[in-house]
């Protein structure tokens, strides 16, 4: 507190610090709100030279990104007037709605597959994580190491023997399939983060439990796990980002039925190549979730993103 | 140790009441917990490893059913360490890595010092920092490519801003040349935050007094930064050096929804090459040779590099 600490930086170096920290901030935005700009521009400005800051919003590409379109006549649009404000947007292009496009459905599975495999990973890393906090486990470290050394390997050279396993097993294209897939890919960081968060609570809660009479299962879920879900909500939310945006195995391994956004997204076709606003759209749908769950999770996050070796 | 407080009150107590108090033995339940997880990881991480060594000695097409498969030895891998197609899969792979870690741990750490100053509302610049790391790196990549567009994007605009270049005058995905650059930049721009999240976690570990010590020793503050802040940094920085080496060896996402490879093959990392041969060329046992001589670069690569960690940490 004394203003007179030789630790604490000048009034001139804050200064200075803030100043080029939030330059770098304010640089490091530009493509995330030049995403957002960009959903909510008319194809012709999102492609106009030079790039438009000041534009009219249309939801246009957000009609586009959730409905798949055709061509029409000029005797067929009379006959049929605009029945929605999104029938009206598409009209200026002679175009009618004829139905929902993939996007929703491919949301839907990544909601699914991402949730599924979160549940399932802490589930199961919960109890592991336990096991290896408290008990005497033979090779403990061996064992936590061989869970972290699966995270080494590219998942494009996991994708062949899962490939052919998949298909084996019929697993191929299913949530089932990839709910397991990323559990498997998950469980690592589940098990490390609720290693650390548990070995954090005090063993004399659970010893006083078991003198009580608790039984060691009862002590573990009466007196444990309510005292770790902190710290099982943050590890959840990093699970939960994982699947949400993986890649990798999402493109090679799904297709029809079990595709998430990721390989989705940038595929939406409009007139001419890529329809930019939609995919746009689609991008800011799917990234917004993300950064409300980044933000509510800052205090954690850097333990999350280095596997519980930094605490902080 | 407490472990033994229980050993004592059980042994105190007669067996049939240990037993209702402690129900399962913990070495059950030890076990009963730890199993499904071992379980599973070895169904979808070993097994498949397993299963692409004993690939990668045959030559077998998984897109023809039916084909006869033939055990070829060690045919694949003498072909791949031969082939000077890989060698340039490395090279562009190196450049990557050296590149995107050179940046990132450059800015990363300035960031996490400028940070560290505690000026009013760094916390919440610090969040917004932050966030690019968090996203999908296939949906954010896949946008870059728009930012990236020679006549339209905002990349381009913004650098002929500043140089006074025509801004269809390069193009950053489609040249041989910048095809490299445009990829690190993207990288730096995605993951210094997680450098400087790391750098700053170190930072704030450095206890006030040893500076304090300095300042009595009338250390100069250039000489405080080397030898105190810089060592007290390096095992944070080196330890977000190995998770980025690691994620940027397997680097797949990203430079897939930017350049796919090209122009010609000057992006087209290890992880991209092994997704051509297996998935496009359908040469499984070929890239199953491939994924296992990654798998040991990266494995043996962190194993040499932990131990140098390890070394600095204990100093």
């Amino acid at each position: 507190m004394s203003s007179f600490s030789v630790t604490e930086p000048s009034n001139r170096s804050k200064w200075i610090a803030g100043f080029l920290v939030i330059t770098y901030a304010l640089i490091t935005m530009i493509p995330l709100v030049w995403i957002l700009l960009t959903g909510f521009k008319s194809p012709a400005d999102a492609i106009s030279y030079p790039p438009k800051v000041v534009f009219d919003p249309t939801l246009e590409g957000y009609v586009n990104l959730f409905t798949t379109r055709t061509r029409q006549t000029q005797e067929f649009l009379e006959a049929n007037p605009p029945q929605n404000w999104a029938d009206e947007i598409v009209r200026q292009y002679d175009m009618v709605i004829v139905g929902p496009s993939k996007f929703g459905e491919r949301f839907m599975n990544s909601v699914i597959i991402g949730f599924g495999s979160t549940f399932l990973s802490i589930f199961l890393g919960t109890l592991a994580a336990y096991a290896f906090s408290r008990f005497k486990v033979p090779l403990k470290d061996d064992l936590l190491f061989f869970i972290l050394s699966t995270r080494m390997m590219p998942p494009v050279a996991v994708a062949i023997p899962i490939f052919l396993m998949f298909r084996n097993l019929g697993l191929s294209d299913t949530h089932l399939g990839m709910i397991l897939l990323y559990t498997g890919v998950n469980i690592s960081l589940a098990v490390w983060l609720l290693k650390g968060f548990i070995d954090e609570i005090p063993r004399e809660y659970e010893e006083a439990a078991l003198i009580d009479g608790y039984t060691r299962f009862q002590a573990f879920y009466k007196v444990v796990l309510p005292q770790a879900a902190t710290g099982i909500a943050s590890t959840a939310i990093f699970c939960l980002i994982f699947a949400w945006n993986e890649y990798a195995f999402a493109v090679l391994l799904t297709s029809a039925n079990a595709q998430t956004a990721p390989p989705f997204i940038p595929t939406i076709i409009g007139i001419g190549g890529l329809d930019w606003p939609a995919v746009a759209a689609g991008a800011t749908i799917f990234l917004i979730p993300v950064m409300i769950f980044t933000i509510l999770m800052r205090k954690h996050l850097l333990r999350g993103i280095t596997f519980g070796a930094v605490r902080k | 140790m407490s472990d033994r407080t229980i050993d004592r009150v059980a042994q105190a107590t007669p067996e049939r009441v240990a037993r209702k108090i402690r129900g399962l033995s913990d070495r059950a339940i030890a076990w009963i917990f730890i199993s499904p997880t071992i379980f599973l990881l070895l169904a979808i991480n070993i097994f498949p490893l397993i299963w692409t060594i004993q690939l990668s000695f045959t030559n077998y097409k998984a897109n023809r059913i039916g084909r006869e498969v033939k055990d070829v030895g060690l045919r694949n891998y003498e072909r791949i360490l031969t082939d000077s197609d890989t060698w340039l899969n490395m090279q562009a792979t190196a450049h990557f890595l050296f590149w995107t870690i050179f940046f990132q741990v450059l800015i990363g750490f300035t960031l996490a010092w400028l940070i560290n100053k505690k000026f009013k509302g760094n916390d919440l610049w610090t969040t917004i920092i932050v966030l690019p790391m968090m996203l999908s790196p296939a949906v954010v990549g896949n946008f870059w490519k728009f930012l990236y567009q020679p006549q339209i994007g905002l990349f381009n605009y913004i650098v002929s801003w500043f140089t006074g270049k025509d801004p269809s005058s390069f193009e950053m995905l489609g040249s041989v040349t910048l095809a490299p650059w445009a990829i690190v930049i993207v990288d730096t721009w995605m993951w210094t935050p997680f450098v400087m999240l790391i750098c700053l976690a170190g930072l704030r570990s450095i206890p006030d007094y040893i500076y304090e010590a300095a300042e009595i020793d009338r250390a100069s503050k250039l000489r405080q930064f080397f030898t105190i802040t810089i060592p007290m940094v390096l095992p944070f920085l080196m330890l977000a050096v190995l998770f980025r080496g690691i994620e940027n060896f397997k680097m797949f996402d990203l430079v897939v929804q930017l350049t796919g490879g090209g122009p010609g093959s000057v992006t087209e990392l290890t992880s991209i090459n092994l997704k051509r041969e297996a998935f496009e060329k359908w040469r499984t046992g070929y890239a199953s040779a491939y994924a296992i001589i990654l798998f040991v670069t990266v494995f043996g690569l962190a194993s040499i590099y932990v131990k140098a960690l390890n070394k600095v940490k204990q100093r």
